[in-house]
Formats: structure tokens, C-alpha cells, sequence
């Protein structure tokens, strides 16, 4: 294929900067006190990569326990209780400090105010401080692993959280400080959407990748205080026995579920938005055309944050809500397929009759479009009340949430990650591997989660040590799937790291994108841009223009 | 295709389950042609559309219809895919009123079961065929779930209140269930067996009294012996509403010192206490009165399980 | 694809301000960055209301579990004067906070005027109408632990309560020391807040074309206060 990267030479006649926001100051005190929107992009894009690693370890350390009926890892046993552990602590690190996190502040702290034509977020201090916050919350979860563990699914879901031992209360207030963290994040970025677009830019001027971040940063101020006063009363009714969730002393279990619930269903859209948000550009970029549908694509962004709030009893059909809850929760939950579903529409009629090039980031974005849809149309069959009796609390929910969030999520992330990896680094990464890396990833992916469904569809239960011997082989797939997995994000870490020890000279504009970030240097200036960019087009504008910067 | 769904389903084993089944398998099959109307072009496109330097795209911003027709056609599908579900939960939610009705007590790690007549099990429950029958379910302290992959139902069970299914079975044999709400250490071992019986089978079952008794008469645990078998009988049953075991006189007479006495009756004779005459007064309360009582006793033939009589016959027989 | 470009930094100032030392260079303008600055501080009361309103549904569908316990329960938030049960703590509390709020307000528009010394004597009285607010909390509290009526497990009131055997009581005080004590932490970090500013306002930091922190502060304080407005009826009228 023809390739469609431009060489090193930049677009327009300017110099290379010499200096640069990485090079421009040195020393660990530059970094650790700095307020710049690009460096705190780079530490938190570390820090959650670290919690990814960790994250996985405990994935693959769950898939090896479920590999034989024995539970031996390497020849050493693992107990019943070893085991909820892994799988809790998999979940809870990989939900409150990987995937939550990891977008909004890494990607998006970098790119959004470049894409804005702004020098920096509204409140600098404030994006360190979320970046402080993330790791006060990391060092306690982590500290809580060490000294006593986790076992309660990363649910909480009581009474068990709050009478069994383990240091729960500890993993509580990690999340809770890893909560106003994301609070943090959410609040400067609304700030910055509102105030500190370049002129010229109205609100349908701006990239498809700031609407979604925006409506993630809605929910993220909506919800996650809720949250946070759900684990005060969690930690509360573990230590003082307040009585609030505890049937022995008048509490109701179920009402843990709802606050519980109220927040991580809305959480859930604070994953995957971000994931969508990166499917807009590269979808555009890659196919050379304007996105189709642009308002559709606005407005679907806002919808499905709004309508997040209104389905969370959709975790609790058979949890004991009563029926007209679980009826009414059913239909809305309908109601939130649609906003998802014109997304993925434009998104394909934006390909049709483009000019488009299969680059690595391109490839995870085709990747995202048919994992997601797995994912979002799996969800159909739970939303469905009759089948979700059948399958709720089963192997299919994993293989479905699996999908979503990482079939989905993650997927767009590391393409992502490859798409700005030149704006970020000024480094071009080794493209071919590149896209291999995103062929075994799918092949993996498919392997690992795609047997999953089957499992629960035919009656395995969730957070199962012990198996029926019937649902041997599928777990035996699944595991080896796991590896694979293992081996493409490995690559693609070699890949991406290989890439450093070449001197950075990648160009301005490498893929061709129309968004402001590609109008500066690779990588930007401390200041972002030599001088205001002012916003003259329309967004994802392909037309040929008569004059040229 | 049935095999297809025979491979992703387990056996159906109630009028429920092939309900479910057909919902699901269209389910499936509508996402297959949803799936593929969205992978074909993802991956066709970008070998039709492949660049080519120099050429230009057109500029399609929107296009009204099309963008309505693909809001409004998946928002009428969701509608009544949503009916549909709707229609075979509600007949999930509801039991009838001629279902029998079998007391289910979830605790970590084990389940216990109660039948209508008082017999209980663990772990092992057996139902008749084609008859509904519904469990009403409680925990004594997490969260647990009672889930029967065959008969596709499921239900979360709450320390403090009580929650319920039912379904109809309609397939003979041994049916696994298990537990489906995470519930500590030994949440994957929480299971059991559903046995579906004729009404043979079933009749056969039910007089046996639960399995629950057959280990206090099975020697293998020393604090398990047939009286101690005998004193839960007394309390559960309520023979200590009328009759102490301390040596005080109640309504009736005590328990404690009686096995191979020599009682005196009402009408002034004496007879011995021994196994026929403790056994008679169960069946037949009304034969002998012991003196100083009233002739109260309602008499529970028909009521208890020959385990049941036989560990209180053991319980009576220690409290010498 | 083309963006032209318009020097805003042109030779010799910014408009009409003149670089004021507080002026943050992302933002173009000084009105600007308070603009931002003001909407930044609304979004953190949002999600402030969003925490404190989980306790409020908390605390209703409690209410609405144990009615007969928290109506009695809330008695015990009275004083007796004069043989009768009348809630002094609470209504002092309520008017130093109304009183304070006030006098945050006077606070602001001394340092809108340039007027510095008012400044500061405003935030003083702020701050130490915010420490009676405290301390009748510490009285309060004190009567509370003495009496044992104290939350969930550690409930052990010597009792007149009519209901026995129940945990109603407990939870309803679970509930009060949670969110007066929440409510009383973010006064704690106000006072905290409020000192910081005197001290800044007394080394000349602000005047009527910087007053940015003492706006948001003010704006705290009165959410503060507006979150006892609600917490005072709830817990100290209902009877």
C-alpha cells in the first residue's frame, strides 16, 4: 500500500524548535513541580501504564488458576481464597487505576488544550494536583495488597465488604482519593472547554475528541461524589456498624448496591467515552474525509452521558429491586443503545468513499469498530429481561464488560497512543510492527474473551474457582488467548520504547490531521504554539484549500 | 440450527427454558447480522477506498434520512426487543398459586432446604415433574444467589428478607445448581443437585423425611448421634411446648427420668415407659393418660418421619 | 487547513492591563482568568452538593426505615430552658453562620473598594464567628458523649427511649455525628481558608483588580453556610 506518511521534512517552512517541553527544562524538580498540561500527560500516561502492567499480572495470574482443575501456577498452589483475591484485586486496580484514569489524564491532558488552540488547561496547579492525588490513592491501594488484601470483588457489595476481614476500609479510602483525582481531572477540563477555546472556535468548531472528553468530564463531576460518600458510608458501617447496610442491625444490603450502582454505572461511560472520543479522529484522519454526521456525533456524546444516569438498576434485575424498578430500568437501558449505535454508523459512512491508509492507529480503530459492537450488542442480551435472569452473575457479563471496556476502551487507547506517540515523543515508531501488533491483539482479544460468552451461557458462574469439568476446554482457550494478549501489548511497548532512541525528528503533521494539535512542532513547544492559533475551517475539513500556511 | 443452541445453552429443563432459549438464539442471530453490517464495511472499505495519493474525498457532512432511519429503526427494534423480554420476565416474577412452595436458608457455604411437610435437606433437593414449584429463599449472612442453569432462573438471596423463584420442571434427572453471588472462600462450592423425580420417585423421596437426619444415624460424627437428632425433633416439631426435660411438670408430662420407669396412669394402673409405649403416645396420645394431666395431646400420626420417631425415642431414652 | 495568526502579546503590554503580577499566561485576559476561575469553583460546589446530597437520600430512607426513632431520636438535639425543649445550639449555630455569611460578603466588597483594613477586620469577625460555630459544636458533641448517644455500635444512651431493642437510634446518631461532622470539617477548612486570606490581604495581595481568592473563598463559605441551612431543619426542627 501506498505509503501515506509524510516524510520527515514539516509542512510549511518553519524550523524545528530547538527547544522543546521536554528538553526546555531539566532535572527531577522540573517535572515533579511542574504545571505544564504535556509533562503531567507523560507522568500520569506512566503511572497508569504501571497500574495497566500490574493490572495484567493479576489477569493472567487469574486465567493461569482457572487453567486446570488443580490451580497450580508453576507448580505452586492456589488457594480458594488467593484466588478471590487475584480476581478483586485485578478488577479494582484495573477499574479506579488504570481505565478510569488513564485517558482523560494522560491523552487527553496532552492533547485537548492543543486541540483548542490554548497554552494550557484552566487550572494548571489543580491538573498537578489530580496527578498527586492519583498517586496518594495508588500508594494506599498498593499498601492495602501488602498488608492484608482484598477480597471482595471490586464491587463491595455488602455485607460481605463489611464484615469480612481484609484491609477493605484501606482499599476504600484509596478509591475515595482516587475519586476526587478524577473530580479534579473532570472540573479543569470543563473549565477548559468553556473558557480557553482559540477565537474563532465556537462549541460546533471544536475536534469530536473535546465533546466526548467534555461529556466524560460531566459525569465525572456528576457522579463520582457519589461515590466517594458511598465508600464514607461503607467504611462507616465497617468501623461504627452504623446500620445502614447490615440486615442485623436494620440496614439493607440492597440499598449498597443502588448508591454503589448510581455512580460505576455513569463510571462506565467515563470509560468508554474517552475510547470514542480517539475513534474520531482517527477515523477522519485515516480515511482523509470529514466525519460524518458531526452534530449527531455532539449530541450522542452529551445523550450518553446524561442517560448514564438513569439506568444503573440494569446491575440488578435479580438483585432484589423491586419490579417496576427492574422494568423501567429495562427500557431506558434500551434507550441508551441508540446514541452508541449512530456513533459506529458515522463512523463506517465516514470510511465509505474515503482515501483511506491502514497505519497502526488506523488499524486499531477498525478494530475498535467490531470489538465494540460485540461488546454493545452483548449488552442487548442483558438489558433483555427474560435472558438476563438466565445470564446475569454468569461468564457472560465478564466477556461482555470485557468487550467494552477493553475490546472498546483500550483498544482505542493504544491507538491512540500510537496516533499522538510522534506529537508526544517527536519520535516516529517502526510502523510495520506496529500493525502487528494490532493484528495479535484482535487475534488475542477474540481468543480470550470470545469463549467467555459461551461459558456463561451455559451456566458458569462469575468469580468461580471451582468449575463444572464441562467448561474445561473453553477456559483452556480463554487462558492461552490470555498470552497473547500479554504478547501484543508487549510488543507494542517495545515498539513504542524502541522508538525513543531515535533522535526526535518526526514531522509536524505525520498522518495528515486537521485538528490544531498537528499545527505545531512535534513535540510542542513549552508554550504549546510560537503564536494564537486562530480557528478559520470547519472541523475535519479535507477540501483542498487554495492557500496554504 | 438446534444444535447451535444445544452447543451455547445448557439443557432445558423447564417450560422456561426453551422460552429463553428462542429469545436468545434471535437475539444472537439479529446481533450476527448487526455485527456483520458493521465488519463487512469495516474491513472492505479500507480495501476499496485504499489511498491514493492525490485523490480527494467527497465532503459528506449529513445526511438527514439516513441518519434518522438508523436512530429510529434500532430505537423501534430496542422497543420490542424490550416487550419481548418484558413478556417472559413477567412470567418468571410470578409464581402460581398452586406452586409448592419449598423454604430455601443460604449460608456460607451450603444450602438448606425445607419442604411444606417440615422434612429438610442440604444440598440435595429433589422436586416432582410438570408440577410448579416455588422457593422462597433468605440468608442467614452475605449475599448469595440460587441459580439453576437448566431451568434458567436465578435470584439473589438477602440476610433480612426474602426473596423468590419458581419455574416448572419438565425434564427427569439430575439438575446442577448453584451459587451465583459472590460469597467468600467457598463461593464456587456452594452447589448441589436438583433431582426431578416421577411422583413416584418423588413420594418415595418425601417419606424418607429430608436427608438431612442421615447424619446423626450414619455414626460418623460423635456429635451427631440419633438423640441428638431427637432434641432438634422436640424443639422443631414442638413437643417442648407441653413437655420439659429439666424435671418440671408443664402441660404435660416430663421427659426427664421417664425411659424405663414405671408410669402410673389415670385410671390407677401402672405400665413401663419403654420404646412401644414412648411410641404409642405419639400415635395414639389418647390410649393412656399419666395421671394429674389432662388428655391434650393431639397425636401426630402421619406427622413424623420414622427418623423423626426414632431419635426421639433415642433423646427420651438419654435423659435419664 | 490553514490557521492565520494575531499576536495578542503585542510590543509593549496586554491591552489595558498592565501586567498584573497575577495575571497566569494561559489566559488572555485578567478578566478572563477570573471568569474561569469563578466557573471552576461552581463546578467544585456541584460536586460538594452531589456528596453531601448521597447523605441526605441516606438519612431519608433511613428516616422512612426507623420514623417512630428518628422523630424521638431527634429530641434529644434540644435543650431544656425554662422546662422547655427548644433547639438554643442549633438556632445560635445557625444565626453566627447566617451572620458570618454576611459579614464574608462586607469582607469582599472591602477588597472590591481597595479598602484593605476593612478587608481584614471583616475576615477576622468571619473567622471567629466560624470558631463559635465550633465550639458550640464542641458542646454540643460533649453533652452527646456523656449521654452515650453516640453512632451505630457505640449507641449507649441510658434510656428513656420508648422504643427498645431497636438500632433506629443508633443509626439515626450514625447519621447526625456523619453529616455535622462532615459539615464541620468543611467549616474547620474554611477557618483555614479564611486565615490564609487575612494574612495575604494584610501583605497587600489584593486589591479591586486581583480579588479572585477572596470571591471563591466567599463562595465556599456560603455553600458552607447554605448546606447548615439544610442541615439545621433536618436534624434541629422536626419534631
Amino acid at each position: 500500500m501506498e505509503s501515506a506518511v509524510t516524510s520527515g521534512a514539516r509542512i510549511g517552512d518553519r524550523p524545528r524548535p530547538k527547544k522543546n517541553y521536554l528538553n526546555e527544562t531539566k532535572g527531577f524538580k522540573s517535572w515533579a513541580l511542574t504545571v505544564d498540561h504535556k509533562r503531567i500527560g507523560i507522568m500520569y500516561l506512566v503511572g497508569t501504564l504501571t497500574a495497566f502492567l500490574m493490572g495484567g499480572i493479576f489477569a493472567l495470574l487469574v486465567r493461569l488458576t482457572l487453567l486446570t482443575p488443580a490451580h497450580k501456577i508453576f507448580g505452586l498452589q492456589v488457594t480458594a481464597e488467593t484466588y478471590n483475591r487475584f480476581f478483586t484485586l485485578h478488577g479494582a486496580v484495573m477499574v479506579f487505576l488504570f481505565i478510569i484514569p488513564s485517558i482523560p489524564g494522560s491523552l487527553t491532558n496532552f492533547v485537548l488544550p492543543l486541540m483548542l488552540g490554548a497554552k494550557d488547561v484552566a487550572f494548571p496547579r489543580l491538573n498537578l494536583a489530580s496527578f498527586y492525588l492519583w498517586c496518594v490513592g495508588a500508594v494506599m491501594a498498593i499498601s492495602s495488597m501488602i498488608i492484608g488484601a482484598v477480597d471482595t470483588g471490586w464491587t463491595f457489595y455488602t455485607p460481605y465488604s463489611t464484615t469480612t476481614s481484609g484491609t477493605v476500609t484501606l482499599m476504600t479510602a484509596a478509591v475515595f482519593v482516587l475519586g476526587f483525582s478524577s473530580i479534579f481531572t473532570g472540573l479543569n477540563f470543563i473549565a477548559t472547554v468553556h473558557k480557553l477555546r482559540a477565537p474563532g472556535m465556537g462549541w460546533f468548531d471544536m475536534p469530536l475528541f473535546v465533546w466526548a472528553m467534555y461529556s466524560t468530564a460531566l459525569i465525572q463531576i456528576l457522579a463520582t461524589p457519589v461515590l466517594g460518600i458511598t465508600l464514607v458510608l461503607l467504611m462507616l458501617e465497617r468501623v461504627f456498624q452504623i446500620g445502614i447496610f447490615d440486615s442485623r442491625i436494620g440496614g439493607d444490603p440492597v440499598l449498597f448496591q443502588h448508591f454503589f450502582w448510581f455512580y460505576s454505572h455513569p463510571a462506565v461511560y467515563i470509560m468508554i467515552l474517552p475510547g470514542m472520543a480517539i475513534i474520531s479522529e482517527l477515523i477522519p484522519t485515516f480515511s482523509r474525509k470529514t466525519i460524518f454526521g458531526y452534530r449527531a456525533m455532539a449530541y450522542a456524546s452529551v445523550s450518553l452521558a446524561l442517560v448514564s444516569f438513569i439506568v444503573w438498576g440494569h446491575h440488578m434485575f435479580v438483585a432484589g429491586e423491586s419490579e417496576l424498578a427492574t422494568v423501567v430500568f429495562s427500557a431506558l437501558t434500551f434507550l441508551v443503545a441508540i446514541p452508541s449505535g449512530v456513533k459506529v454508523f458515522n463512523w463506517i459512512t465516514t470510511m465509505y468513499q474515503g482515501n483511506i491508509s491502514l497505519e497502526t492507529p488506523m488499524l486499531y480503530a477498525i478494530a475498535f469498530l467490531m470489538l465494540f459492537t460485540i461488546g454493545g450488542l452483548t449488552g442487548i442480551f442483558l438489558g433483555t429481561l427474560s435472558t438476563d435472569v438466565h445470564l446475569t452473575d454468569t461468564y457472560f457479563v465478564v466477556a461482555h464488560f470485557h468487550y467494552v471496556m477493553m475490546g472498546g476502551t483500550v483498544t482505542a487507547f493504544i491507538g491512540g497512543l500510537y496516533y499522538w506517540w510522534p506529537k508526544m515523543t517527536g519520535r516516529m515508531y517502526a510502523e510495520r510492527w506496529g500493525q502487528v501488533t494490532a493484528v495479535i491483539w484482535f487475534i488475542g482479544f477474540n481468543a480470550t474473551f470470545m469463549p467467555q460468552f459461551i461459558l456463561g451461557s451455559r451456566g458458569m458462574p462469575r468469580r468461580y474457582y471451582n468449575y463444572l469439568d464441562q467448561f474445561q476446554p473453553l477456559h483452556v482457550f480463554s487462558t492461552v488467548g490470555s498470552w497473547i494478549i500479554g504478547l501484543s501489548l508487549f510488543m507494542t511497548a517495545a515498539v513504542l520504547l524502541a522508538s525513543l532512541r531515535k533522535p526526535a525528528d518526526a514531522p509536524d503533521n505525520p498522518w495528515g490531521g486537521t485538528t490544531l494539535e498537528w499545527q505545531t512542532s512535534s513535540p510542542p513547544i513549552t508554550h504549546n504554539f510560537e503564536e494564537q492559533p486562530v480557528l478559520e475551517h470547519e472541523p475535519y475539513d479535507y477540501r483542498p484549500k487554495a492557500v496554504t500556511h | 440450527m438446534d444444535w447451535l443452541r444445544a452447543w451455547m445453552m445448557p439443557p432445558q429443563g423447564s417450560a422456561f427454558a426453551k422460552e429463553i432459549d428462542f429469545v436468545y438464539m434471535a437475539l444472537f442471530w439479529l446481533s450476527v447480522v448487526l455485527f456483520l453490517m458493521i465488519a463487512i464495511p469495516s474491513v472492505y472499505f479500507p480495501w476499496r477506498y485504499r489511498y491514493k495519493r492525490g485523490r480527494v474525498t467527497p465532503h459528506q457532512t449529513h445526511n438527514t434520512t439516513l441518519e434518522v432511519l438508523w436512530s429510529v429503526g434500532p430505537l423501534i427494534l430496542c422497543v420490542g426487543i424490550f416487550f419481548w423480554g418484558l413478556n417472559g420476565w413477567m412470567k418468571y416474577a410470578v409464581a402460581p398459586g398452586e406452586a409448592m412452595e419449598i423454604s430455601v436458608t443460604a449460608k456460607q457455604w451450603l444450602w438448606q432446604f425445607e419442604y411444606p411437610d417440615g422434612s429438610r435437606t442440604i444440598n440435595d433437593i429433589h422436586v416432582p415433574i410438570n408440577k410448579p414449584v416455588k422457593f422462597t429463599m433468605t440468608s442467614e449472612d452475605v449475599l448469595h444467589d440460587f441459580y439453576v442453569p437448566d431451568m434458567r432462573v436465578k435470584h439473589d438471596i438477602i440476610p433480612g428478607r426474602y426473596t423468590q423463584i419458581w419455574f416448572t420442571p419438565t425434564v427427569l434427572g439430575k439438575h446442577n445448581f448453584t451459587c451465583a453471588e459472590y460469597c467468600g472462600k467457598d463461593h464456587s462450592g456452594m452447589k448441589g443437585f436438583l433431582t426431578v423425580d416421577n411422583d413416584t420417585d418423588f413420594a418415595k423421596w418425601m417419606e424418607t423425611g429430608g436427608t438431612e437426619w442421615e447424619d446423626y444415624f450414619n455414626g460418623k460424627d460423635p456429635k451427631k448421634t440419633p438423640a441428638d437428632w431427637g432434641k432438634i425433633t422436640y424443639e422443631r416439631v414442638g413437643c417442648n411446648s407441653c413437655h420439659n426435660v429439666d424435671g418440671t411438670k408443664s402441660k404435660g408430662p416430663t421427659w426427664k427420668g421417664v425411659y424405663g420407669s414405671m408410669v402410673e396412669l389415670n385410671n390407677g394402673t401402672s405400665v413401663l415407659a419403654d420404646e412401644a409405649y414412648v411410641k404409642e403416645s405419639m400415635m395414639s396420645p389418647q390410649a393412656k393418660i399419666v395421671k394429674g394431666f389432662e388428655p391434650i395431646m393431639p397425636t401426630f400420626q402421619g406427622l413424623l418421619k420414622q427418623n423423626q420417631i426414632n431419635g426421639l425415642v433415642a433423646y427420651i431414652e438419654s435423659l435419664k | 487547513m490553514s490557521t492565520t495568526t494575531t499576536d495578542v502579546h503585542a510590543h509593549g503590554g496586554h491591552g489595558e492591563d498592565a501586567h498584573n503580577s497575577h495575571h497566569q499566561h494561559h489566559f488572555a485576559t485578567m478578566e478572563q482568568q477570573f471568569d474561569t476561575a469563578k466557573l471552576g469553583m461552581w463546578l467544585f460546589i456541584v460536586t460538594e452538593i452531589l456528596l453531601f446530597g448521597g447523605l441526605f437520600v441516606g438519612f431519608g430512607l433511613m428516616q422512612h426505615q426507623y420514623p417512630r426513632e428518628f422523630i424521638e431520636a431527634h429530641e434529644h438535639l434540644k435543650q431544656d430552658i425554662f422546662g422547655r425543649l427548644v433547639p438554643l445550639y442549633g438556632t445560635l449555630n445557625t444565626m453566627v453562620l447566617l451572620i458570618s455569611s454576611w459579614t464574608m460578603v462586607m469582607g469582599v466588597n472591602a477588597a472590591r473598594t481597595n479598602q484593605q483594613k476593612k478587608t481584614v477586620r471583616y475576615l477576622v469577625i468571619t473567622i471567629l464567628l466560624a470558631c463559635v460555630f465550633l465550639c458550640v459544636k464542641y458542646v454540643e458533641y460533649a453533652h452527646k458523649f456523656h449521654d452515650g448517644l453516640l453512632p451505630g455500635i457505640f449507641y449507649a444512651h441510658q434510656s428513656e427511649d420508648l422504643i427498645k431493642g431497636t438500632h433506629g437510634y443508633a443509626t439515626f446518631f450514625a447519621f447526625y455525628f456523619m453529616m455535622t461532622g462532615l459539615h464541620g470539617i468543611h467549616v474547620l477548612v474554611g477557618i483555614g481558608l479564611l486565615s490564609w486570606l487575612a494574612v495575604r490581604t494584610k501583605r497587600g495581595d489584593f486589591n479591586s483588580e486581583y480579588y479572585t481568592p477572596l470571591d471563591l473563598v466567599g463562595l465556599y463559605w456560603h455553600v458552607v453556610d447554605m448546606i447548615w441551612i439544610y442541615l439545621f431543619p433536618l436534624y434541629y426542627l422536626i419534631s
